[in-house]
């Protein structure tokens, strides 16, 4: 046997590698320029006079911002997600339904709302009162039309609501975005429905149980795993979303809030760097509670093995499965 | 496995008649006829392709019937007659006739979601509206049954495909059904996995479950079944005891598919 490299030990078979690792000299040159990058802005951000810290928290300190950020911003975040998703889910078993009628209204209320820009939407809604000037009526629907037909001059309403209050509410913001929202969850909902094996359908059907029973029971909660992640990444989506209801306008909104001070201060950068830390730090708390509602979401899949083999001691012994059955020959 | 046992002589729990089915222009049943009796293993052997597993979904109405009839318990799969005409049954009709029928996939099916228990709980709960405390006394005699009362609480993709079999099969005994479907359960299983479903299945038909079985065991068709009925291009070619068609085939069709498997 000949004496291959210094490391062969004498005869004996070859033991624990010890071996010199790769050199990777791009890791070296990433880490250079990344690091003069990144002192370039801490740099920036703190010797350039466009910033005033001092300012900046003052104005993230005001009474007038946090409270558009509670009651404007986060508020509009929920209340148009749980819109968008509950119409989303809904329009996307629309969508999927063996009624024609259905498919096809779900298709065209998909179609219009995404093609329609969020800031432009928002706008047409800010100025919605110029649709009803007198009101929008809830009652029967061509009252006035039916009336006519007997001869008779009026209207047969319940309520009437004065648009050009609600437009600049946090209603009509929660209206316009999960409006707008519900489409894209619309898509999102059914990719993850189509994502669940047919068999499922199959087995629950089966067993006696209705298509709802189904839908509801089996599949939605197997779809979860697929519609979480792009759910998350849409409500994130959607908090920064909420800075376009100064279209509205919304003034209880926190971006608002900011632009307002900024105006009126002249401290324009310091006031947009005061939102900017809000989003910033908003956004980096909702991400981690979108990862931990994956994990829960992944009940049953591989993700979350370690935990249930902790909970139930005997799911990984190998030999469990043949103590009672022997083979049969065949 | 004694078909002196069986009671030939009243109504059959399945009477097909003239089945056909057709996806498009591909007609893969051609006329079936086939009755099961009660307490009855009937084994549907053949070719893949011979449309054995579509006879099963037709029983089930994964498929719905194109020709021909299908009647379980003496009540009409899938249509009902009213004033000499033949309407389509309501979903909910289907779902009450589905309930009776227990049917095993190849592939499983198990609900990933839930728990073995709670695999056999669901359909208690929902479609019969069991009490929790009922569903789950059922779901632990069964699990007892298949021998799987340690996995209770185990998710199904921590179980082996034997042991997620047997959790399907526990399954659809849940529902006390009247007949039991099996579409090939073991060919997904590795090899040294197959006994142990055989083994339960051996059980069911030695407690007197009606079964219709699509396998391509031979020895659980040799040793179980009461009759053996072998399909090739969509129509049965023979029929009979075990003995019969396999011991002692006597169309060519059934011989050139008994020397390709025995090999």
């Amino acid at each position: 046997m000949t004496q291959i490299g210094a490391a062969q030990t004498d005869g004996a078979r070859p033991g624990t590698i010890d071996a010199i690792p790769v050199r990777r000299p791009g890791r070296i040159v990433a880490a250079v320029i990344a690091g003069a990058i990144g002192a370039l802005i801490i740099v920036q951000l703190i010797v350039n006079p466009a910033f005033d810290w001092a300012f900046t928290f003052e104005a993230m300190n005001q009474s007038a911002v946090i409270r558009g950020f509670i009651f404007g911003t986060l508020t509009a975040t929920v209340g148009a997600m749980v819109l968008g998703v509950a119409l989303g889910v809904g329009l996307a078993v629309m969508r999927m339904s063996e009624n024609p009628v259905l498919r096809w209204s779900a298709g065209v209320y998909i179609w219009f709302f995404r093609a329609i820009p969020r800031y432009v939407l928002l706008l047409i809604l800010g100025a919605a009162g110029a649709f009803a000037v007198g009101g929008l009526g809830i009652g029967i629907p061509f009252d006035r039309e039916i009336l006519a037909l007997f001869g008779i001059d009026g209207t047969m309403r319940i309520a009437t609501i004065d648009l050009n209050k609600l437009s600049t509410t946090i209603w009509m913001a929660i209206l316009g975005l999960g409006l707008s929202e519900a489409a894209y969850m619309a898509e999102i909902a059914r990719s993850g429905i189509m994502s669940v094996d047919k068999g499922q359908w199959e087995a629950a059907s089966a067993l006696g149980m209705s298509n709802g029973e189904t839908m509801r029971r089996i599949i939605l909660p197997q779809a979860m795993r697929v519609i979480i992640p792009p759910t998350g990444n849409e409500t994130i989506a959607m908090f920064k979303d909420t800075s376009l209801l100064s279209a509205l306008p919304l003034a209880t909104e926190m971006f608002f809030q900011f632009r307002m001070i900024g105006t009126a201060t002249y401290k324009l950068i310091p006031s947009y760097a005061g939102a900017t830390l809000y989003y910033v730090i908003t956004a980096t708390v909702l991400g981690i509670g979108q990862s931990w509602l994956e994990k829960r979401f992944g009940r049953g899949y591989e993700a979350s093995d370690a935990k249930q083999r902790r909970k139930t001691k005997v799911a990984v012994d190998p030999n469990s499965n043949s103590l009672r059955f022997a083979g049969v020959d065949h | 496995m004694t078909s002196q046992t069986i009671d030939r002589s009243g109504e059959p729990l399945v009477r097909a008649v003239n089945v056909h089915k057709s996806f498009g222009d591909v007609e893969v049943l051609k006329g079936i006829d086939l009755e099961v009796y009660p307490g009855e293993v009937v084994v549907l052997l053949g070719p893949s392709g011979s449309g054995k597993t579509t006879f099963l979904r037709l029983v089930n109405q994964m498929e719905t019937l194109t020709g021909g009839r299908i009647w379980v318990n003496s009540e009409l799969i899938g249509i009902e007659e009213r004033d000499g005409k033949l309407y389509r049954r309501k979903d909910s009709d289907i779902s009450r006739q589905r309930s009776k029928i227990g049917m095993v996939f190849q592939r499983f099916n198990l609900f990933p979601h839930k728990t073995a228990i709670e695999n056999i709980t669901e359909g208690q709960l929902v479609v019969t509206k069991k009490s929790k405390k009922a569903a789950e006394e059922r779901a632990w005699d069964l699990l007892n049954q298949v021998g799987l009362t340690d996995k209770a609480h185990v998710y199904p993709s921590q179980l082996s495909g034997g042991q997620q079999q047997r959790i399907a099969i526990a399954r659809a005994l849940a529902m006390d059904p009247e007949l039991m479907l099996f579409d090939e359960p073991t060919s997904a299983l590795d090899p040294e996995l197959v006994g142990e479903v055989l083994t339960v299945m051996k059980t069911l038909a030695s407690e007197g479950v009606t079964m219709i079985v699509v396998t391509h065991e031979m020895s659980f068709a040799r040793e179980v079944a009461d009759r053996v009925f072998f399909m090739d291009d969509g129509v049965v070619v023979e029929s009979g005891t075990p003995a019969e068609v396999l011991g002692n085939p006597k169309q060519d069709r059934t011989k050139a598919f008994l020397a390709r498997v025995r090999r």
